[in-house]
């Protein structure tokens, strides 16, 4: 019944994305962020952003969208809606103060993830996303789990340059072929930093066993793309604003774009071949 | 229980590594710690209980190594010709080192306790526990399984945004 429940509110998804890491801190959720973003800027598209990240929240913050709060309807919950097309959900949102720790085991993080899939009044959707929080564990089991009822077109995997992070990442992408999530691509943030003033490049993170592109050979999948420190982006991101918007020249906003680009038409050519096999 | 209290017996001083966030340095400054720590005389173990994510067996040139059995537990690696740091981690356990461990908390819980009765320490002045990032399963288990022994305190690591 539980099942039959998720469908049907899941039915209006037409794309969804996971963005995963095995490791914290190299950028996923500002990823999902700038994702949604780049998605939303075509006014046709509805996007739907979902943040599992249950202990640490960073997609309010991120989206600009601190100390709102979920309203109930007759119909669910309403997502928080920063634009008319993008509207987001996120635990962050439930808490009375925002330094609230979250401190639940996995069962009790499980329920809220089947809430946040059952409860929330999504509406017709052109792309949720859905941001993690870095390991192998209840949110990723769960959240793989409970989308089976809808389908997941893939996982972007995102890791930083060393090896450090690419060890973990590794078994993330063994953890995507066990659970048999598609991998859509890995995107390798804080690939060198360009300094503004001498122009200079430097290896702030040294790919020091290949980096992302050796490990991407190695293991078959796509690497979408190469995305450079910048400054900036943090900036962004703390002041909840756009990356993409207040720095469109950025040798950054032009990977990410790039990145986004590809996963749209990852996500397009998967709907018109399954169009074609039905 | 005994078994439990005694395989702690011998250490000093349990210095717990902690962050919200993840990617801050928990890790790194857990190893720096260490290394630091030995370089100051003291007898030092590292316990990584990131069972999703351990770092600290390549951090320390040692994620070759396995783990070994003795009569009061398991043996922890040691690091280095001179067994200057012990090192307890899941990276050790795994047949794989790219296997990612796809566990829920309740297995997670069962294997930190381990971790925490059954670890032949010996003598420690210090030993520091590493930590995933999150408030969750591994952080309840891990000050839960610690709370009757040496606990000195937390080190919370951050980074500036």
């Amino acid at each position: 019944a539980e099942a039959v429940e998720l469908r049907a509110r899941l039915r209006a998804v037409r794309h969804t994305v996971l963005v995963l890491s095995g490791k914290g801190g190299v950028g996923k959720s500002t990823f999902s962020a700038l994702l949604a973003h780049g998605l939303a800027a075509d006014e046709t598209k509805q996007v739907a952003l979902l943040d599992i990240d249950i202990c640490g929240p960073s997609i309010p913050k991120i989206m600009g969208l601190e100390g709102e709060q979920v309203h109930q309807s007759g119909s669910g919950w309403s997502p928080v809606y920063v634009e008319e097309n993008l509207g987001v959900m996120s635990v962050g949102f439930l808490l009375s103060s925002p330094d609230d720790a979250v401190i639940w085991r996995g069962p009790k993080k499980n329920g809220l993830i089947k809430q946040f899939l059952r409860d929330v009044d999504w509406g017709e959707v052109d792309y949720l996303i859905v941001d993690t929080p870095p390991g192998t564990s209840d949110e990723h089991l769960s959240i793989v789990q409970y989308l089976s009822a809808t389908r997941i077109d893939g996982a972007v995997i995102v890791t930083t340059p060393q090896e450090v992070s690419l060890q973990d990442v590794r078994k993330e992408i063994n953890f995507c072929r066990k659970v048999k999530l598609p991998i859509i691509g890995v995107v390798e943030n804080m690939s060198g930093f360009v300094c503004p003033k001498c122009k200079n490049e430097s290896q702030i993170f040294p790919p020091t066993t290949g980096g992302a592109e050796k490990m991407c050979q190695n293991l078959s999948v796509s690497l979408l793309g190469k995305v450079p420190l910048d400054p900036q982006i943090g900036k962004s991101c703390d002041r909840g604003q756009s990356f993409l918007a207040e720095a469109p020249e950025s040798p950054a906003t032009l990977s990410y774009r790039n990145i986004i680009q590809r996963i749209q038409e990852y996500c397009e050519q998967h709907h018109l071949q399954e169009e074609k096999i039905m | 229980s005994p078994a439990e209290r005694a395989n702690l017996a011998g250490v000093r001083h349990i210095v717990l590594v902690l962050s919200g966030k993840g990617g801050v340095g928990k890790s790194t400054l857990s190893t720096e710690l260490a290394l630091a720590l030995w370089h100051a005389g003291k007898r030092v173990g590292i316990l990584d209980v990131d069972l999703c994510g351990p770092s600290i067996p390549r951090m320390l040139r040692v994620q070759d190594s396995a783990v070994h059995q003795c009569d009061s537990g398991w043996v922890p690696v040691f690091v280095g010709q001179d067994k200057a740091i012990a090192l307890m981690s899941i990276g050790f356990l795994l047949e794989r080192p790219d296997d990612a461990v796809v566990w829920r908390g309740p297995k997670k819980n069962a294997l930190i306790k381990q971790f925490v009765s059954d670890v032949a320490w010996g003598e420690l002045d210090f030993l520091i526990v590493d930590t995933p990032p999150g408030t969750s399963d591994e952080h309840i288990s891990t000050v839960e399984a610690l709370r009757p022994h040496q606990l000195l305190g937390a080190v919370l690591v951050t980074t500036p945004q």
